[in-house]
């Protein structure tokens, strides 16, 4: 059974504007599965459906077998939501805003005040639980959605652009505390626009652009298809001129930097004996763009001359 | 857990967070209604009431006390749920109900519970006022409290009417300023209809808030100018009506869903 599976899901709103032309997806239990795509292309309508905020036009959802159309609570149950916008109330204090959501589940006020205390030290906010949500900083208000979304124990986690507007370092943690998540269990569905996010922490991924879906696979046969790389390397010793590599396309960006494409056929090993060889010492090594994001603006940019077409 | 009892959590949720709203801000909510109805008893009670003698059988300062108290819950029951159901919308917290288990009724009920906790807590309060300006001799306490409640759930169901349609915070004061004020003021608060021209007792029958002071005010007094049977009928009438449509409202998604 998966943790989600949908089927010709479409979507039409009032003013004719088709969000969805028909998806269908599925998602293995355990997973951690990105869900991409460009501003409009259609990911939040998708996840409005799925969590019950948004009502579809036709298709058939289904959360750990629940049908969303037959058993509406059974899906509603399996589900953790922490959307874009902020949605809670500014003027409850933080702890009362995850105990009242354990409620909503039906979770005891004793019970739930256990769970709130548990998410929000694992978030770093228990310290914060009197204080009124509106006085949160940004990073510390995403964190509350992430708290009052798993207070109940949610098997499929929804994280619709999670990191938003965070600092490095506050993303670095929650990338860490999702990890550890979904290895204790939860299927995790993200949606982000920094592609460095879902590459490393998703193992599948779907890519939707204009009400389609059109790229599902898993990450590392995604990535595969990438044909060439472009790396960025930091050198020891100043060049006056580019080196001479055979068999690479090698641009100098300035005194000690070089731009070096490879294909995909082509050898790291190789590459860097022809660098020894042209006496050329290589400090440090980096892609020029982030690979998901290279394939990403591939595959968007083709779904987009395949709609002018 | 049982499904039901996991309704009851919820719904006990809902009501205790909608009760500490509106007693976290009670200088907003609790008072206005007591000051408002304590200068109605000075003005219109006192000092005008005394040149007016009797009406309805009694001194006018007994007349007004049913249709004062039941104002203060008509308008404070309204008011508790447009304004926290329309700021849940605003703010979007509603979402946090939308995505969880709990079923329409258990959130419409949840709403109008608080909001007649609301009313109860003013109605006491303004009762509380009139004693310091009439002896109150209830006629009958089970009536009393019927139209009381029943008044307060009504009117509940109205606000919620409103939150679910406004899209600003103008859309939640039109229908109190425009509607429902003047229902009430020509529901026979200060008037008997028997003072009224024949052609304006029969406009006055189609006021439905008329059958409520007026039911209120028999169980309060043992006087009213319509049939009280009647009256209880159309409040339950009003009341089914009014939880049918919210709960066809709510299905639908209308003003909480795209």
């Amino acid at each position: 059974m998966n943790a989600l599976s949908i089927h010709d899901l479409r979507k039409t709103y009032g003013n004719g504007f088709q969000a969805l032309k028909g998806i269908d997806l599925e998602v293995a239990r355990g997973d951690f599965f990105a869900l991409l795509g460009p501003n409009g292309a259609g990911k939040s309508t998708a996840i409005g459906i799925i969590s019950s905020l948004v009502n579809k036009s036709s298709g058939r959802v289904e959360v750990f077998g629940h049908d969303l159309d037959r058993d509406s609570e059974g899906v509603k149950e399996c589900i953790g939501l922490v959307p874009q916008e902020f949605n809670f109330n500014q003027w409850e204090p933080v702890g009362e805003i995850v105990v009242n959501q354990a409620g909503y589940y039906g979770i005891s006020r004793g019970e739930a005040w256990k769970r709130a205390e548990e998410s929000l030290r694992q978030l770093e906010l228990w310290d914060r639980r009197a204080l009124m949500a509106r006085h949160l900083s940004g990073g510390m208000k995403r964190r509350l959605m992430i708290a009052r979304a798993l207070v109940h124990s949610p098997r499929l986690l929804i994280l619709d652009e999670p990191t938003a507007g965070v600092d490095i370092e506050i993303r670095r943690s929650m990338w860490q505390f999702l990890t550890d998540i979904n290895r204790q269990g939860t299927t995790i569905i993200l949606t982000t626009h920094y592609l460095e996010e879902a590459e490393s922490l998703c193992r599948n991924i779907a890519i939707i652009n204009h009400g389609h879906i059109v790229e599902h696979s898993s990450m590392a046969r995604l990535l595969h298809q990438l044909h060439a790389e472009t790396l960025v390397l930091n050198l020891r010793e100043k060049l006056e001129r580019p080196p001479e590599l055979p068999g690479y396309r090698v641009a100098q960006l300035d005194d000690s930097t070089l731009q070096v494409v490879i294909n995909r056929d082509q050898s790291f090993n190789d590459l860097f004996r022809s660098l020894s060889s042209a006496g050329v010492e290589v400090l440090s090594m980096r892609n020029k763009q982030n690979r998901l994001e290279q394939l990403f603006i591939g595959l968007v940019n083709a779904s987009r001359q395949e709609m002018e077409e | 857990m049982n499904r039901y009892a996991r309704y009851r959590v919820a719904f006990q949720t809902i009501l205790t967070k909608e009760v500490l709203r509106f007693s976290r801000i009670w200088i907003q909510t609790i008072l206005p209604p007591v000051i408002t109805t304590t200068l109605y008893y000075i003005i219109f009670g006192n000092l005008i009431g005394r040149r007016i003698g009797d009406m309805g059988g009694v001194s006018y300062i007994d007349f007004i006390v049913p249709g004062l108290i039941l104002m203060a819950v008509i308008t404070n029951s309204y008011a508790n749920v447009v304004s926290s159901f329309f700021s849940s919308k605003y703010q979007r917290h509603v979402e946090e109900l939308l995505i969880s288990p709990v079923p329409n009724w258990v959130i419409l009920g949840g709403f109008v519970v608080g909001g007649v906790a609301r009313g109860v807590v003013v109605g006491i309060a303004v009762t509380a006022v009139s004693m310091f300006f009439t002896d109150l001799n209830i006629h009958s306490y089970g009536w009393t409290l019927t139209v009381f409640v029943l008044t307060s759930v009504l009117f509940a169901l109205g606000g919620f009417i409103n939150a679910i349609y406004a899209n600003s915070f103008d859309d939640i004061s039109v229908v109190p300023t425009f509607v429902l004020t003047p229902l009430t003021y020509l529901g026979g608060v200060f008037y008997s209809i028997q003072m009224l021209p024949e052609i304006w007792q029969q406009i006055s029958l189609a006021n439905p808030v008329l059958y409520m002071v007026n039911a209120f005010r028999y169980g309060l007094l043992g006087v009213s100018d319509i049939h009280i049977g009647l009256a209880l009928v159309i409040i339950l009438l009003f009341i089914a009506g009014l939880t049918g449509f919210s709960l066809s409202l709510l299905r639908r998604g209308v003003g909480i869903k795209s």
